[in-house]
C-alpha cells in the first residue's frame, strides 16, 4: 500500500467513494504501520454494530471456512465408506444428519463437501479480480488499440448468461475442480475489468497522476502504485458479489454432473441417485441444499453490507 | 430511431461469426482424440483397432485442416443441416426440433411469473418503505438470490408430493394441444428457476422507485395535489422502470440457459436435457449446436434488450 498515508486518506477526489463520506461507517484498508491490528478490530466491531446483517454474514462465512479447513477433524465418519446396511437411515444420535442411499454418513460429507464451494467461491473470485484488475487498469492507463481489444473481448464475454458461458468453458477444459475454477476465472474477470476500467478513467484525471508523471515516475509505477490501489473500492464491491455467483454456478455444474466428478461437491450430494430417494429420505437434500444456501446468503449478506459501506452513494439498494 | 436499429442489426451478424468461430475453436482444444473416445464406449472399454480410428475420423471429417472443418460447418448451417451426431448418427436438426419448444414454454412462462411477481411486489416495497412488509419482501428477494435453482425445485416437488400428495405430471405436452396439462407440468419449473431474478428484479424495482420518488418532479406532482396513486404510477414508476426493463432482459438470458438445470430437476424434455447428454457423451457436434442455439438466444435477448431501451428512453435514441 502506498507509504504516504494509504489510499483512503485521500479526501475528496469524489470519484470512487472510498473516501470518507461517512464517518460512522468505516472500513480502514491495511496500512503498514505496527499495532494496527486493533484498528482493524475496532473497524470490524464497528461494521458488525451498524450492519448486524452483514455482521452475521462475515460471522457465518468464518465458521464455513473454518469448517473447510479443519474438514478432516470435524467429520465423524469417513465420507466415502459405504454400509449396506444402514442406507438411508434418519438423523440420529450415531448419524447427525442422517445417511444417504450408499449408507454413507451426510453429516461427514457435508463437512467435506464445503472444501469445494469454498475454494471455488474464493479462489475464481481472487483469479477474477486479479485479471480484472490489471486488464482494467492497463486499458484505462495505456488505451489505444489494445484499450480496443480488450474492450471487444469484454463485450463479448459478457454477453453471455455465465452458467452457459462457464458450461461451454469447462465442457471445453474437461471436467476438473481446477477446470472450472479457471473458467469462472474467464467468466467473471471481464465484468471486474469493466468496472476497473471505468474508474481508471477518471483517475488517470486526477491531479496526483500528473504529479507523478511530472516527476518522471514510470508508467507502472504510475499503474500500479496510483491508479489501481484507488480503484480497490469498487473492486471490492464487485469482487465480493462474485463468491456467492461463482459457488452457485459451481453447484449447478456438479448437480449436472459435468462439474467436479468424482469429487465431494454439494452440488453433487444433490444430483443422480439423490434425486430417486428424496421424497421418501428428504433429508440427503435438506442438508447439503441448505447448507448450500447458508453459505451464498451469507456471501451475499455481506457483500450488500460491504457495498453500502465502500460507496454510500448506494446505500440501501 | 430506424438508423439505430439498422446499425444494431448489422453489427449482429459479424458478432455471430464470431461466435461460432470462437465456440468452434474453443471446443476443439479438448484434450483427447475424438474417434478414439468414441470408439471406446459410453464406459471408455471398448477395444479398437488402429485403422478403425483412422476410418472414423476420416467418415467425421476430422482427417481435414481445422479450417476446411469450420467452412464446412458453417455453410451447412447456412442451408439449414446442423450436421449429426457422432454417437446416435442421427440428425440433430430431428432431435432438436422437439425440444426447443418445451424449453422456449418454460423460458417464457417462468420470465412471465418473473415479471409479473417481480415488478409489483418491488412496487409494493418501495411504496411501504420500511414496513414489516418491505422487511418480509426484501428477506425474500435475498432468500431467492442464495437458493440454487435446483434445489429450490427439489423444495418444490418435495413439497407437493409430501403435503398435497400430487405430482406434476410426467413428460410434456404442447401449450395448444392441451394447455391444462402443459401448464401443470411447467409451471412449479418455471417458479423454480425464476425464484432468484425473481429477487433481483423486486430490488431493482424497489430501489429505482425510491430513487425516483425523491426526484423534483414527484414532488411537483404530489404539490399539484395529485393523488398518491397517480404521483405513482403515471409519475414515478413509468420513470423507474428503465433499468429494471434491461435488468430484466439479462434475466430472461439467464432464465433460458437457467433451464439446462431446472430441466433436470422436473425431467422437463427440453433442449438442457440433450445439452447435458451431449456434454457427457462428448457428442461434439451436438455440443456446437447447442452452444450455438443458446448463444443466439442470448444474443438476440441482448438486441431487444437494447432496442427496447432505445425505445423508451428517447435520450438514446437520438444520439
Amino acid at each position: 500500500m502506498s507509504s504516504s498515508g494509504g489510499p483512503n486518506t485521500r479526501k475528496g477526489d469524489g470519484v470512487t467513494g472510498i473516501v470518507k463520506q461517512d464517518s460512522q461507517v468505516e472500513l480502514s484498508l491495511p496500512q503498514t504501520r505496527k499495532g494496527n491490528w486493533r484498528q482493524w478490530l475496532r473497524s470490524i466491531a464497528r461494521f458488525m454494530r451498524y450492519k448486524p446483517l452483514g455482521g452475521a454474514g462475515l460471522f457465518l462465512m468464518v465458521l464455513f471456512f473454518l469448517v473447510a479447513i479443519a474438514a478432516p477433524l470435524i467429520a465423524s465418519h469417513d465420507p466415502t465408506a459405504t454400509y449396506a446396511r444402514d442406507r438411508l437411515l434418519p438423523p440420529s444420535g450415531e448419524h447427525w444428519l442422517g445417511t444417504d442411499f450408499l449408507g454413507r454418513d451426510l453429516f461427514s460429507r457435508i463437512v467435506l463437501g464445503s472444501r469445494i464451494s469454498i475454494y471455488i467461491g474464493l479462489a475464481s473470485m481472487l483469479g477474477a479480480a486479479v485479471v480484472g484488475a490489471v486488464l482494467g487498469v492497463t486499458s484505462a492507463y495505456i488505451g489505444g488499440k489494445y484499450d480496443l481489444t480488450i474492450q471487444r473481448f469484454v463485450d463479448a464475454l459478457t454477453a453471455f448468461p455465465s452458467l452457459l458461458l462457464a458450461l461451454a468453458l469447462v465442457a471445453a477444459f474437461g471436467a476438473s475442480i481446477n477446470n472450472v475454477m479457471v473458467a469462472l476465472v474467464i467468466v467473471f474477470s471481464p465484468r471486474v475489468t469493466r468496472v476497473v476500467r471505468s474508474t481508471s478513467l477518471s483517475i488517470k484525471q486526477m491531479p496526483y497522476v500528473e504529479a507523478a508523471t511530472a516527476i518522471g515516475a514510470t508508467d507502472i509505477r504510475i499503474m500500479f502504485r496510483h491508479v489501481m490501489p484507488n480503484t480497490f473500492a469498487p473492486l471490492i464491491i464487485i469482487a465480493s458479489g462474485l463468491i456467492g455467483s461463482a459457488i452457485l454456478i459451481e453447484a449447478s455444474l456438479s448437480f449436472l454432473g459435468i462439474g467436479t466428478p468424482g469429487a465431494l461437491s454439494w452440488g453433487g450430494l444433490l444430483s443422480g441417485q439423490a434425486m430417486r430417494f428424496f421424497t421418501t429420505s428428504p433429508w440427503i437434500v435438506l442438508f447439503p441444499g441448505f447448507s448450500l444456501t447458508l453459505l451464498v446468503f451469507a456471501v451475499n449478506v455481506f457483500g450488500d453490507a460491504l457495498r453500502d459501506v465502500l460507496d454510500p452513494r448506494l446505500r440501501g439498494r | 430511431m430506424k438508423e439505430y436499429i439498422l446499425k444494431r442489426l448489422l453489427l449482429f451478424i459479424p458478432t455471430l461469426i464470431g461466435t461460432a468461430l470462437a465456440i468452434f475453436i474453443l471446443l476443439r482444444v479438448l484434450p483427447g482424440d475424438v474417434a478414439e473416445i468414441i470408439l471406446s464406449g459410453p464406459a471408455g472399454q471398448g477395444s479398437f483397432a488402429h485403422e478403425d480410428v483412422l476410418r472414423l475420423r476420416e467418415d467425421l471429417g476430422l482427417d481435414k485442416p481445422i479450417y476446411v472443418q469450420f467452412g464446412q460447418w458453417v455453410w451447412d448451417m447456412v442451408r439449414g443441416d446442423l450436421g449429426e451426431s457422432y454417437v446416435t448418427r442421427r440428425s440433430i436438426s430431428a432431435q432438436i426440433k422437439n425440444q426447443i419448444p418445451v424449453t422456449l414454454q418454460l423460458a417464457a412462462l417462468s420470465a412471465l411469473t418473473v415479471a409479473a411477481v417481480g415488478i409489483p411486489i418491488g412496487i409494493l416495497a418501495a411504496v411501504r418503505r420500511d414496513s414489516l412488509l418491505d422487511v418480509i419482501l426484501r428477506g425474500w428477494a435475498i432468500l431467492g438470490l442464495a437458493t440454487p435453482s435446483f434445489f429450490a425445485g427439489l423444495l418444490v416437488i418435495l413439497g407437493l408430493s409430501t403435503i398435497f400428495r400430487w405430482m406434476p405430471p410426467v413428460g410434456f405436452s404442447h401449450m395448444w394441444v392441451d394447455p391444462v396439462v402443459s401448464i401443470q407440468q411447467l409451471v412449479f419449473p418455471a417458479l423454480a428457476l425464476g425464484f432468484a431474478s425473481n429477487g433481483l428484479l423486486l430490488r431493482m424495482m424497489r430501489t429505482q422507485l425510491l430513487e425516483v420518488l425523491g426526484d423534483d418532479y414527484v414532488r411537483t406532482a404530489r404539490s399539484k395535489g395529485l393523488s398518491n396513486t397517480i404521483v405513482i404510477w403515471r409519475h414515478a414508476v413509468r420513470n423507474a422502470l428503465l433499468p429494471v426493463v434491461t435488468t430484466f432482459g439479462f434475466q430472461v438470458g439467464a432464465l433460458l440457459s437457467g433451464t439446462v438445470v431446472i430441466e433436470a430437476v422436473f425431467s422437463v424434455p427440453g433442449v438442457g436435457g440433450g445439452l447435458v447428454a451431449a456434454l457427457l457423451s462428448r457428442d461434439l457436434p451436438m455440443i456446437q449446436i447447442y452452444i450455438i442455439y443458446f448463444a443466439v438466444l442470448a444474443l438476440v435477448v441482448n438486441l431487444l434488450v437494447d432496442l427496447t431501451y432505445a425505445w423508451l428512453d428517447p435520450r438514446i435514441r437520438y444520439e
